[in-house]
């Protein structure tokens, strides 16, 4: 079992927790997730460990509420445990040595980019962060960045910082200050829109893919992403990959799997309904 | 029943037939399609075994169960004795008595094969293991004094629950570090429910708990804790971790939504109980036409649970014919009975979508059978120009599992075979003095039995190897 010990509203829909686990917290390194499974008959979802505090024994999730899964965990008061947590899972970030590295985080990617440029800050590189929400209230971890580089910040409607997506923020940082590499996490066509624009000047591009997993240990396949020529499974492989060698449309299309399944969960959530549900092709 | 039979009258006895559930009921619920014997029928069956002096049977078992000597026991009206001399040879005899392909073990080397049928060997024991679960209290359990010694095993499956439990017995101090959220391995997110039911399983582990095996889930070994690691904090390591990595067709296609390798199809319905959905979180797509390509036991595992789940035609792919099918005969038998169809002599090509991606049918193309392979059987052969379409909305791949390299590859000095398999010795050692392996990860994928073999073995190993070793060192 694992308490919560802190939970901090961030937007109207991330929230933090804080939960007791030592030994990943000891360990986990940056871009590294853990695969979390409330209990009773919860799903397994994998969420990446934001943040740790080693002394303490305790790891950060930052989870964004989108359905059945990550509400009933949002719910969670501190005092309350969550089931299972196995990790660290996944290969740490890849970093390089010197230079300049810009982190782009969309909407509860923020969170997840933010270990990474906790990293590559500790690691001596110049970290910019390009980050962005709808409006002021979704954008978050703008301060924990702040303390580790220069911060652009992009709203949708403008209500704060530059009006705009981040990708137009990063489009103009890379033809004035340059980047020697670019990490991008966010909803796949944020991620992708930052790949088309680096690709062609050649900036090296990480992005962290969030496929539908299940065991996260490279057992069922489920999570599979096509990265170049080659059938990649982001579990162990990942989650993170070349953004230029990256199939986006394979991934966003995979990801909508179970969309009517998770209409259904989001609606009658613990009901004896039995509605038959076949694979859309036969409908 | 009295155990005066004549061998003539011995003879004359029928193999009794297991009870099953009706299959145009089965074919639609989870429960365990054979019933089991009811106590008259186990011992009619028992005393269709001859006693032979030469039994065969036992050298025809891989881990050579005395088993005429338990169904001795049971023609004797010590059903106690029985058990104690089953659990003495096997300690899982509830899922071997389930899973175990007898027909090509002890059941084909039974004398009362020769002219007719064996004797029933795996209801047999299925029986006498299912009492001994409901009467624990009746068995004596010896336990050797504490040794002080630390052994950690990594992975639940068959091998590593059966190592625990002998080196718990041994006197060991036993850790099971397990990945997933709950013990037991294949036996509980790969074998279905209607053939092996999860509470067995969790009895087992129950057990297990009880003789004072420690189990922590949640814990992937070459993530959580480097093998390194655990060389250090405990005296010996037991890596029983299965190869559960899935084999794809590698065909165009293949990530088409409504894809599945039957490892994710089955964990998805075992696991985490989507045929519960939505009273289970895990969704998982049921399909129409379900088309399951393979010809082993997870393959009719797969299928049978598509039917189950409710599609209205569940078939088989196979590029052999059903003379080559390396699954249970039982298990083809009861897939027949359930209405699975089979597409013999078929191999597929591409995996066919429709405008939205999702699966629309398996372009296939026929084979024919040519000269033997290395494995002995006919190599299928595909005939030119001889192309079909298999309508269905669900493919699920069942054509193997390879080792998964999650914890082999943080461990450069394991040696591995050119497959990524472990390579041990006689004994069950690894490379790694004080490491050992067995099971799956050894052997690549092959039975419950020879995983529980292994694992029996090397506890042995291991406690020789402990015993040689001096204490209050660790190995480094
Ligand atoms: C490596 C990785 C790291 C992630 N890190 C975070 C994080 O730090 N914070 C965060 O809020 N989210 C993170 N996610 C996404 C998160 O796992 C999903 O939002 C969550 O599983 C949705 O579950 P649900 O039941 O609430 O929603 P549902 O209603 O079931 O699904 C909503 C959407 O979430 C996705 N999804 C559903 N089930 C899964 C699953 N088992 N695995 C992955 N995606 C799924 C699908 O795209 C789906 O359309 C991460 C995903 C991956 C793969
Ligand atoms: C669907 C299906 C049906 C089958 N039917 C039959 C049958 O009818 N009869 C038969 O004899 N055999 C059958 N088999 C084969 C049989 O189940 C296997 O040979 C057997 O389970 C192997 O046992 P094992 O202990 O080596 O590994 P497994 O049962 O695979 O167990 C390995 C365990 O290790 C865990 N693990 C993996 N990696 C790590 C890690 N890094 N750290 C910690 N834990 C880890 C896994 O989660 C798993 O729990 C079937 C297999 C499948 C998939
Ligand atoms: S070979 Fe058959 S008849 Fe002979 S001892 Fe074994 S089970 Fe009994
Ligand atoms: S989540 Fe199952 S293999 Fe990656």
């Amino acid at each position: 079992m694992h308490r919560v010990v802190q939970r901090r509203q961030l937007s109207p829909n991330v929230t933090l927790l804080e939960v007791e686990a030592a030994r990943i917290a000891q360990i986990r390194r940056p871009g590294q997730f853990v695969i979390v499974r409330l209990g009773g008959n919860a799903e397994r979802i994998p969420l990446t460990i934001a943040d740790a505090n080693p002394a303490e024994g305790t790891i950060t999730l930052v989870i964004q509420a989108v359905g059945k899964s990550t509400r009933e965990l949002v719910a969670l008061q501190p005092g309350q445990a969550i089931q299972d947590i196995a990790g660290p899972l996944g290969h740490p970030t890849e970093q390089i040595d010197s230079g300049h590295a810009v982190c782009v985080g969309g909407g509860v990617g923020t969170a997840v980019v933010h270990p990474i440029a906790q990293g590559l800050h500790h690691k001596g590189l110049k970290v910019t962060s390009i980050i962005g929400g709808r409006s002021r209230e979704w954008v978050i971890f703008e301060q924990e960045l702040r303390a580790l580089g220069d911060v652009l910040v992009c709203t949708d409607d403008g209500s704060y910082g530059r009006k705009g997506f981040v990708t137009d923020a990063l489009k103009d940082l890379l033809s004035t200050a340059g980047a020697d590499i670019v990490y991008a996490v966010g909803p796949v066509p944020m991620m992708r829109a930052v790949a088309t624009l680096t690709r062609p000047l050649k900036v090296r591009t990480i992005v962290s893919l969030n496929p539908v997993m299940v065991d996260g240990t490279g057992m069922c396949g489920g999570c599979r992403v096509s990265v170049g020529a080659e059938t990649r499974f982001a579990c162990v492989d990942g989650p993170e990959f070349d953004g230029h060698l990256v199939d986006f449309d394979e991934l966003m299309d995979r990801l909508g799997t179970y969309r009517e399944f998770e209409q259904r969960a989001a609606q009658c959530p613990d009901g004896p309904c039995r509605i038959g549900l076949t694979a859309p092709a036969a409908t | 029943m009295s155990s005066s039979l004549s061998p003539r009258e011995r003879m004359k006895l029928d193999r009794q037939k297991m009870p099953e559930q009706d299959p145009a009921a089965r074919a639609r619920n989870f429960a365990e399609v054979n019933l089991g014997f009811p106590e008259q029928m186990a011992l009619i069956e028992a005393e269709r075994c001859l006693q032979c002096k030469d039994p065969r049977c036992i050298k025809g078992c891989p881990v050579n169960v005395k088993i005429p000597r338990f169904i001795e026991l049971m023609t004797e009206g010590n059903i106690a004795a029985a058990a104690q001399s089953l659990l003495g040879d096997n300690s899982l005899p509830g899922v071997t008595g389930r899973v175990c392909p007898q027909e090509t073990q002890c059941e084909i080397e039974c004398i009362r094969g020769n002219k007719g049928m064996p004797v029933g060997i795996g209801y047999l024991e299925r029986y006498v293991a299912d009492w001994a679960r409901n009467h624990r209290d009746q068995l004596a359990t010896t336990k050797a004094p504490p040794t002080g010694r630390r052994v950690v095993v990594v992975g639940s499956g068959p091998s590593g629950l059966t190592a625990a439990g002998e080196l718990v017995r041994l006197g060991h101090d036993v850790t099971i570090y397990e990945a997933l959220h709950k013990p037991g391995g294949v036996l509980v997110y790969g074998i279905p429910e209607f053939r092996l039911p999860k509470k067995i399983v969790e009895q087992e582990v129950e057990r297990l708990q009880a003789d004072g095996v420690k189990i922590e889930c949640n814990v992937v070994v070459g993530r959580t804790y480097a093998l390194q690691e655990l060389r250090e904090q405990f005296d010996a390591v037991f890596i029983a971790n299965g190869a559960g990595l899935p084999v794809f067709m590698n065909v165009p296609g293949e990530n088409l939504k409504g894809v599945y390798s039957a490892n994710e199809y089955l964990t998805r319905v075992n696991l985490m109980a989507a045929y519960e959905f939505p009273r289970a979180d895990t969704p998982v797509l049921v399909g129409r036409r379900v088309a399951v390509v393979g010809g082993g036991n997870v393959a009719m595992d797969a299928v049978r649970t598509a039917r189950r789940l409710g599609a209205e035609q569940a078939l088989i792919i196979y590029r052999r014919t059903k003379a080559e099918m390396p699954a249970r005969v039982e298990e083809i038998h009861h897939a027949e009975e359930e209405g699975i169809h089979f597409e013999f002599l078929t191999a597929p090509v591409e995996v066919l979508g429709n405008e939205k991606r999702w699966v629309r049918g398996l372009k296939c193309v026929r084979m024919k059978l040519g000269e033997p392979d290395a494995s002995g059987r006919a190599r299928p052969e595909p005939i030119p120009g001889a192309e079909l379409i298999v309508d269905c909305d669900v493919v699920v791949v069942a054509i193997g599992t390879r080792a998964n390299p999650l914890l082999t590859s943080t461990c450069p000095d394991l040696k591995l075979n050119p497959h990524g398999n472990i390579v041990v010795d006689e004994q069950g050692m690894t490379s790694l003095p004080g490491v050992f392996a067995g099971g799956d990860i050894v052997r690549g994928a092959a039975t419950v039995i020879l995983a529980m073999g292994d694992g029996k073995r090397a506890a042995r190993a291991i406690d020789a190897w402990l015993a040689a070793k001096p204490h209050a060192t660790t190995s480094a």
